[in-house]
């Protein structure tokens, strides 16, 4: 059940004598290929394998299919234009702290890198713990966790403004445990970045 | 007593809105400026605003792209919509719920060439996302579909 991006370009020529409209299906930057319904007042085709395209002529679709070159000589500058895929990270904690665990050290730098190479960059903090301790008290160390992460995210020259830090408590666990259990993998902050 | 059963109204119609409409949350940005080249306008309500990296990108703001532009921009969703030279989009319809991945996107691409990498919202609901361009409707279909391709009608 695992969904993939589905990648699109569309084209749209005006004052082309042939082809007005254009939409190409493209595999994903994992390597699989989504699908795309294609709809016009004369019907619908439904585009599935890579480079399979629509075009429109004359006001008629019809499909055919274009290839990686094809595409490259036409869209290159434009694929070329795309935003960076936005990440996400993990960092852990040790048991009721706010300091990261050694392993999550280096994620952190791993982090500040990529930031650091992002375009106007956002970044989203959601903290969370384990379900030792009461839930109100959970809920505090959670965001004090997001909280320090975004400090570190700070230090390095990341705009306050460009910063979301929430607590998520015991609410999201990452592994599900009974309450009053030790769990490491859930003492964390989610990080994304985009 | 005229207002009390108003009242009573209204509030059973907002709870009905929470029932049926997916909870999404407030109104903020649909996403962000992130890379651009050339010149690259964004209009909303009347004005003109230059854009740049960073400039958020709201429903129903209208984004140009001049013969020397393009511009990459990243929705809270993830999704990321890429513009070419002399091109106009309109984001019509952007819902999203982070905690849930759920809600909807609509764009219309009006004019010129855009590549789209569907995010979050298409995972969740691909149904929920569509593209219109002058003459075409484009729906996100999940792989894990069985695909009957009709081709051309008539």
């Amino acid at each position: 059940m695992t969904r993939r991006p589905v990648l699109i370009l569309a084209t749209l020529l005006a004052g082309c004598a042939q082809v007005t409209e254009r939409v190409v299906l493209l595999p994903g930057p994992d390597g699989g290929t989504g699908a795309l319904s294609v709809g016009t007042d004369r019907g619908e085709t439904v585009l599935a394998a890579p480079y399979a395209m629509v075009e429109i002529k004359a006001g008629k679709p019809s499909a055919a299919t274009s290839n990686a070159e094809q595409v490259r000589d036409r869209y290159g500058a434009l694929l070329d234009a795309q935003p960076p895929q936005p990440r996400s990270f993990v960092l852990y904690f040790h048991f009721d702290r706010i300091d990261l665990t050694t392993d999550s050290e280096p994620v952190l730098a791993r982090i500040k890198e990529a930031l650091a190479a992002m375009p106007a960059a956002e970044v989203l903090i959601v903290g969370h713990t384990d379900t030792m301790g009461s839930e109100a008290r959970n809920d505090r160390l959670a965001l004090r966790r997001a909280e320090v992460v975004r400090a570190a995210l700070i230090a390095v020259g990341i705009p306050p403004s460009a910063i979301s830090v929430s607590g998520r408590g015991e609410r999201d666990l990452a592994v599900e445990t009974a309450d009053g259990m030790p769990e490491p993998r859930n003492r964390r902050a989610e990080i994304k970045i985009r | 007593m005229r207002i009390r059963f108003r009242l009573l109204f209204l509030a059973l119609a907002s709870g009905l809105w929470a029932a049926h409409v997916p909870a999404a949350e407030p109104a903020g940005p649909a996403g962000m400026v992130k890379t651009l080249q050339g010149s690259v306008t964004v209009e909303r309500a009347g004005q003109r605003i230059p854009a740049s990296a960073g400039t958020p990108v709201l429903v129903g703001d209208r984004v140009r792209t001049g013969h020397d532009g393009s511009v990459g921009i990243t929705l809270r969703d993830d999704t990321r919509l890429t513009a070419g030279p002399d091109s106009t989009l309109l984001i019509t319809e952007f819902r999203y719920n982070p905690n849930t991945s759920e809600g909807s996107l609509l764009a219309s691409l009006l004019k010129g060439t855009f590549s789209v990498i569907t995010g979050l919202i298409a995972k969740r609901s691909p149904e929920n996302v569509n593209f219109r361009t002058p003459t075409m409707t484009l729906g996100i279909r999940g792989t894990e579909f069985v695909v009957d391709v009709k081709g051309e009608a008539d």
